[in-house]
């Protein structure tokens, strides 16, 4: 099985993931910029096809990250997904983006039986959510993805560009202070629950939060 | 690529509207529009979150709706053409990302365009009043020369002159701050008139006395104006939010006499200041640019008596005014495609995919280079 997988809740990023070849990828591309999404991910995703020298055709499915993360950037990779799925005619997939962190995780020797997955959410806010592994088994999301200040997760051992942002206030591990979703481990959780004959998201984003918009009130009359 | 007749599909997520649109050469094919704004009603403006929001999941089932309207499968189709920019960032987004996948998924080149200019480009769609355009032995319709266009939605006001549709197109005069919708919606709520803002403030207006109180035309002193000679800075552009301001003012001061607030007499007289102040001006820049034929664009077209002073004044000035049907005169797709397959018939080269929407486009950028 042929996945094309794309993330862009935090950096942008795509991969052709398979369970038909050793090492399981056969390209990815990923940017360090958050805020170029709509600029750097059609390109990646034609130059990783061309170079991989895969067309639609080829693809058996796509896998998108629905979040969550900032929402402009969020919505460029959904965007993108859902159109290439619709003209390709093939299944699209959603995964809860911080899934990629903690299989990344899980296949490290930084692994625990249970900690957080912790991205920026701006606003002094960061986007969470706690799992746990058992051995030889795929990271169980427990609790999440929540928005919430650093000061107010559980104490855990922390994962992620999020956790290295707020070291102050939460157990960071070193190692992944820096890391960001990728869609390179999306694609390898989904082809793996695939297998395991476990369904998938749709690609509904999840935001998290409303929109900052309020209704107004009445006006005030002058008296 | 088919550069004499091109099938093109136009996508257009600038602001609450998701647009897709299809069009062979100067034949209008389909124009499939999917509006959020129910969604911003109980704000009293176009919230661009939601609006965003919107755009994505509207996005795909337009597409769909408008390939099985105009019976074109996208293999056939010969270029995309989308929105860039000016718009709300957030919104435009959603479009030229699916557009740029929508071109890596078909091969098919791609064009961003400019949203303004784009307004223009429905005037060459056949069928049309197409902005005085003329039509010979079957070739594709072309636009007067000496044409302006004037643009008034609630997201711009805007006075172009248009010397050539595919690379040549300036900027006379623009808002400075709210767009003339934009004021309209402010207004109805002051008012409790309800949103969109256009509609209901034009038809109460109907009832009133728009003579009865005297609202500001902003930019208008000579300080503003200067002469054909020596204009100056804001000759032709207009100013809103002043406006805005009197008319809460001149209600607080009923209020603060416990008088009933005269609405209809208010929303007349702001009605007029506004139509007042844009025919006028619009008018002046025509008359001092030589254009001859003016194409009006923008939702608040609508408004009927924009159009009725509009067009008694470039009348008594010897200018035509081209109105295109109110569907093309609102945002949409079909424009987009439009202004694309000129550029295709033009020979102008597709912009790739690597651009960015820009919310803040020069109306000089037509489209954007590869
Ligand atoms: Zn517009």
């Amino acid at each position: 099985m042929l996945i094309l997988a794309v993330d862009t809740s935090a950096v942008a990023s795509a991969a052709l993931v398979s369970d038909d070849v050793p090492e399981g990828v056969l390209a990815s591309f990923s940017t360090e910029d958050t805020r170029s999404h709509a600029e750097v991910l059609a390109p990646g995703i034609q130059e990783m096809l061309a170079s991989a020298e895969i067309t639609g055709e080829d693809i058996d499915a796509l896998v998108v990250g629905v979040g969550p993360g900032p929402f402009t950037g969020l919505r460029s990779g959904i965007a993108t997904a859902r159109t290439l799925a619709f003209v390709w005619g093939k299944p699209l997939h959603g995964m809860v983006s911080l899934d990629a962190v903690a299989l990344e995780v899980a296949e490290s020797t930084a692994a625990v039986p249970e900690f957080l997955v912790v991205t920026d959410a701006r606003r002094k806010e960061v986007y969470w959510a706690r799992y746990t592994l058992e051995d030889g088994r795929l990271p169980h999301l427990e609790d999440g993805p929540h928005v919430s200040f650093a000061a107010d997760l559980p104490d855990l051992p922390a994962f992620g560009a999020g956790a290295g942002l707020y070291a102050d206030s939460l157990d960071c591990h070193p190692e992944f202070a820096q890391e960001q979703p990728d869609a390179l481990y999306l694609g390898q959780f989904a082809l793996a629950r695939l297998a395991a004959g476990n369904g998938l998201l749709d690609s509904t984003p999840l935001y998290l939060r409303e929109s900052d918009a309020q209704v107004p009130g009445p006006r005030k009359r002058a008296l | 690529m088919n550069r004499s007749q091109p099938l093109v599909l136009g996508i257009e997520s600038s602001c609450d509207e998701t647009g897709v649109g299809i069009v062979r050469g100067t034949t209008l094919l389909t124009n499939t529009v999917s509006s959020s704004m129910d969604e911003h009603v109980r704000f009293g403006g176009v919230i661009p979150e939601i609006a965003s929001r919107a755009h994505l999941d509207a996005f795909v089932p337009t597409l769909e709706q408008a390939l099985t309207d105009a019976s074109v499968t996208l293999d056939e189709v010969d270029a995309i053409a989308v929105t860039s920019g000016p718009g709300l960032a957030g919104a435009l987004m959603v479009g030229v990302c699916a557009a740029k996948a929508l071109a890596v998924a078909t091969g098919k080149p791609l064009y961003a365009i400019n949203h303004l200019v784009a307004h223009v480009g429905v005037g060459l769609l056949d069928g049309q009043d197409n902005g005085g355009g003329s039509r010979q032995n079957g070739a594709a319709p072309r636009l007067p020369e000496n044409l302006g266009a004037l643009l008034v939605s609630g997201g711009h006001t805007e006075i172009l002159k248009i010397n050539s549709i595919t690379d040549d197109v300036v900027l006379l005069g623009s808002t400075i701050d709210d767009a003339a919708g934009e004021a309209y919606d402010k207004v109805a709520r002051i008012l409790g008139l309800g949103y969109p803002g256009g509609p209901a403030i034009d038809k109460v207006a109907r009832t009133g006395n728009p003579k009865s109180i005297r609202f500001p035309r902003g930019l208008s002193q000579p300080k503003y104006m200067g002469t054909a000679e020596e204009p100056g800075r804001h000759r032709y552009d207009w100013s809103f939010s002043g406006l805005k301001t009197a008319v809460a003012r001149c209600v607080e001061q009923f209020e603060a006499r416990s008088e009933d607030i005269p609405v209809a007499d208010i929303a007349a007289a702001f009605q007029e200041a506004v139509v007042d102040v844009i025919s006028s001006k619009a008018v002046l820049a025509c008359r001092e640019h030589g254009i001859k034929d003016v194409l009006l664009g923008g939702g608040v077209a609508a408004n009927s008596r924009l159009r009725e002073l509009t067009s008694q004044r470039c009348a008594s000035a010897g200018i035509r005014l081209h109105v295109p049907p109110l569907n093309l005169c609102t945002d949409n797709g079909a424009m987009v495609a439009a202004l694309g397959a000129q550029l295709v018939m033009a020979g102008v080269e597709p912009s790739g995919i690597r651009f960015a929407p820009d919310s803040s486009l020069p109306v000089t950028s037509v489209s954007l280079p590869a």
